[in-house]
């Protein structure tokens, strides 16, 4: 069995409450920080263990501290980034639902060690039953001298918000977010300034992901050593990872980060392998924006080494043959899975996800996904496919956010490992056509934006 | 020593003020370097990054780190460092992008340009006209919209908007009481009015001449007449509101339309006031100062009076003088 840190409790009935969670060692991270540690020992703490962010750039998280600016007179801040809105992610909300003094817990370590006195938990609006779990459990932890002013006698004072998200993929990006928190439009901003110097009006700020907060507390109690040695390379520690699609045990699990792709998706410790028998055709491992790979170079790297679930293995060999770690969505494909419908799919997504500001990505994912549309239902040109690439390339790397990436890989990527199947929908239009996976609705023609009248 | 930033722009240098974007800095360059701008405008906080247009390529990061800057950036808002080097013309990546962009803004534009006020004037049409092709790959329905009046005197025609902001950032900043913004996400978004609210503020007049193509129009000069057969004086009056200083219109002896004074850029030198725009257009309203200079680039100064007038930089350095040669050549054969 790999171990856990996050979920360890997990099954403790009633560990989302705050007495039970007290009685199984909560907040004694807490308790260490403010009573033995300065702001800086967790600062450096954190950076020891080699924590990376869990959110989905993977940056480390301590560095990411230690660049907020220190100017007096400003208040800092700390927001948790619990907007989890990428598909095929969905480790957050088990962790937030299950285990919230966990999130409450590291909040008050992290934020202590960012001199931060009001932090902000952003949790993604439509996830309303996780808002008030965690309102909850901020009254108790305050209840118990946890949160307020002057915590546990030390001097240090605290004020925990959660603010409910404006439900729009883009307000997980943290420059939207701030914009959104600020109670304006979850546009993201252009960088620099990063929110390190400039963030929350206008204040240091930093954002870090559910789980990468979370990650905090064992690093603190356990101490960053006992954290490093965990992993492999580079990827410290253990990892949620949110396992879905045609899986005999799809969930949330937690990995020690270095576990093969192989055994996570066959051992039944994990996923048990794939459902009714079926052989895997391909995987998505880290939420819906990373790049697809089919079953070969998911389990094998280019040179012939076994994948790993690191940030390292997985991006080995670059798009050509890699991937990223992404926020650890992994979702898994069978041999029945149209690629052409799921790229589509995708393509619907951040086409309606677009926040609108920058033209390639405005415009670009709309087009994307009508020749997707038509790929898909028989209506497609083998042209389309170079067409799909070469947009694809004019939006990737020339946006404010990288929602456009976000939106050119897995197009990009489907095409590069499956052509063939591209190829087939032109070539088969009228099975293109006929088959119905139990969505017919879908099949209607696109419907219009908002505003739109007759030419 | 002095305490400038030196940057090279396609192998011009110049000597800056820090804090300088690679983009005003390559206007204070001028000539072909310069890179296209549609949504940045030096007047509005705030503005650019939004349309992409000005791309460029940092091929040398500065003096201190020299590695070029992966993804290229958008000039508007990059700021130049000590020993930078930046690609605009010199590099096929960018030129590649650009095109790339300006396919992108014409998806949902329509090219009305024979029926659209804005015709003459447009920076889209420049753009396309100078990095666009000529046919489109994009096959489906474009958007389109009602015309809407907001307020008597503007018209809004979103079909042809850009949504590059720079109304957004007027009405903001410029005139109270903000009813202006943008309702709706990606290609769904939308420059719109609380509840079609008129905009009704003594500045307003301004979100025209801000708008980059034909989306907000003068509605006291739509379809008077095309730009080009009008004639442009500066012309100024004490008004007690701005600074009075604008462009008439002429056509004949009628001041058919008031705006702003613009800049080679295209950019309002100084925003006027309603009263100014709207309501003042008899030539006895207004002290004539003379015809007005407009860029030897736009359609607009055809039959009219202006020659290149290369900024200072130029006109004192000879590898400058050199490099803006073909631009020379080509405005005196006009
Ligand atoms: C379009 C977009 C959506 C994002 N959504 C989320 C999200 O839902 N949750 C999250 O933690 N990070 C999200 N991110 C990443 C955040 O911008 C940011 O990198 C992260 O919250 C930082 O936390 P970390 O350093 O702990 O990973 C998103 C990024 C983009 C570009
Ligand atoms: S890349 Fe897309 S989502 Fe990101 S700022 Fe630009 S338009 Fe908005
Ligand atoms: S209406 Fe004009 S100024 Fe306003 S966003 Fe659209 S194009 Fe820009
Ligand atoms: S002018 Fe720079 S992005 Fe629009």
């Amino acid at each position: 069995m790999g171990r856990k840190l996050l979920l360890e409790n997990i099954n403790v009935p009633g560990i989302n409450t705050f007495e039970v969670y007290r009685q199984k060692g909560g907040y004694r991270a807490v308790e260490k920080a403010l009573k033995s540690m300065s702001p800086e020992d967790v600062v450096e703490e954190v950076k020891k263990s080699g924590l990376r962010g869990r959110g989905g750039a993977g940056f480390p998280t301590g560095m990411k501290w230690s660049f907020l600016a220190k100017p007096e007179g400003k208040p800092r801040y700390l927001v948790c980034n619990g907007d989890e809105s990428e598909p095929g992610t969905f480790k957050d909300r088990y962790l937030m639902t299950y285990i919230p003094h966990l999130l409450i817990e590291g909040m008050i370590v992290s934020s202590y060690a960012l001199g931060a006195n009001t932090s902000y938990i952003y949790v993604r609006g439509e996830m309303m039953p996780q808002i008030r779990i965690l309102e909850k459990a901020i009254a108790e932890a305050k209840n118990a001298g946890l949160l307020g002013k002057n915590i546990l006698g030390s001097g240090y004072d605290l004020e925990l918000y959660v603010q409910p998200g404006g439900g729009a993929y883009i307000c997980g990006e943290e420059t939207a977010l701030i914009e959104s928190l600020e109670g304006k439009r979850g546009n993201p901003r252009i960088k620099p300034p990063f929110p390190a110097i400039s963030g929350l009006y206008n204040c240091p700020t930093v954002v870090n992901n559910v789980e990468s907060i979370a990650a905090t507390v064992p690093i603190i109690n356990d101490g960053a050593d006992e954290y490093a040695k965990m992993g492999i390379g580079r990827s410290t520690g253990t990892k949620l990872i949110s396992a879905s699609g045609n899986l005999n045990k799809p969930g949330v699990y937690e990995i020690e980060l270095g576990v093969s792709v192989e055994e996570f998706i066959y051992s039944d410790e994990y996923c048990g392998g794939i459902a009714n028998g079926k052989r895997m055709k391909a995987v998505v491992a880290g939420g819906s924006s990373v790049p697809i790979l089919p079953a070969n170079l998911i389990l094998k790297t280019a040179n012939g080494e076994n994948r790993l679930i690191t940030y390292e293995s997985l991006a080995d060999g670059g798009f050509a043959t890699g991937t990223m770690l992404g926020s650890g969505g992994f979702v898994v494909f069978d041999e029945d899975q149209c690629i052409v419908r799921n790229t589509w799919n995708y393509s619907r997504f951040y086409h309606h996800e677009s926040c609108g500001q920058c033209s390639p990505c405005r415009e670009g994912t709309g087009w994307m996904e009508k020749v997707l549309h038509r790929l898909e239902y028989g209506h497609g040109k083998l042209s389309d496919i170079d067409l799909l690439v070469d947009v694809s390339k004019k939006i990737e790397g020339n946006t404010i956010c990288p929602l456009g990436d976000a939106a050119a890989w897995p197009v990009a990527s489907a095409i590069r490992h499956f052509r063939d199947e591209f190829e087939w929908h032109v070539t088969h239009p009228d099975e293109a056509m006929q088959r119905n996976y139990g969505l017919a609705h879908y099949a209607d023609p696109l419907p219009k934006p908002e505003g739109v009248t007759a030419n | 020593m002095s305490d400038k930033v030196k940057v090279t722009i396609d192998g011009i240098s110049i000597e800056v003020e820090p804090g300088t974007s690679i983009l005003n800095a390559a206007r204070q360059i001028g000539g072909d370097i310069v890179p296209p701008a549609m949504c940045y405008y030096s007047k509005l906080q705030g503005s650019g990054g939004k349309c992409r247009t000005c791309l460029v390529k940092v091929s040398k990061g500065s003096e201190k780190d020299p590695r070029p800057m992966p993804k290229l950036v958008a000039s508007c808002r990059t700021t130049v460092m000590e020993g930078m080097e930046v690609q605009n013309i010199t590099s096929s990546e960018v030129l590649e992008a650009r095109k790339g962009v300006v396919e992108m803004l014409l998806i949902n534009h329509p090219l009305d340009c024979p029926i659209c006020d804005q015709a003459g004037e447009c920076h889209l049409q420049d753009l396309s006209y100078e990095h666009g092709t000529e046919s489109t790959r994009y096959e489906f329905e474009r958007r389109t919209f009602d015309r809407i009046d907001i307020g008597d005197k503007i018209q809004l025609h979103m079909t042809r908007c850009i949504l590059c902001y720079r109304c957004v950032y007027v009405a903001d900043q410029i005139t109270d009481n903000r009813v202006h913004g943008i309702l709706g996400r990606g290609d769904a978004a939308e420059i719109s009015t609380y509840i079609e609210k008129a905009i009704e503020n003594d500045f307003s007049g301004n979100v025209i001449d801000v708008c980059p193509v034909g989306a907000l129009t003068d509605k006291t000069f739509r379809f008077k007449n095309r730009v080009w057969f009008t004639k442009p004086v500066d012309a100024h009056r004490d008004c007690p509101k701005c600074s009075g200083k604008v462009t008439l219109w002429y056509k004949g002896e009628d001041v058919i339309r008031v705006t702003a004074r613009k800049d080679e850029y295209g950019e309002a030198e100084e925003f006027i006031c309603n009263d100014c725009r709207f309501e003042t257009k008899k030539t006895s309203d207004w002290v004539i100062e003379g015809p007005r200079r407009i860029s030897p680039h736009s359609v607009i100064s055809a039959n009219h009076y202006e020659q290149l007038n290369p900024p200072s930089v130029i006109r004192t350095n000879p590898a400058l003088l050199e490099s803006n040669k073909e631009e020379f050549e080509r405005i005196t054969r006009l």
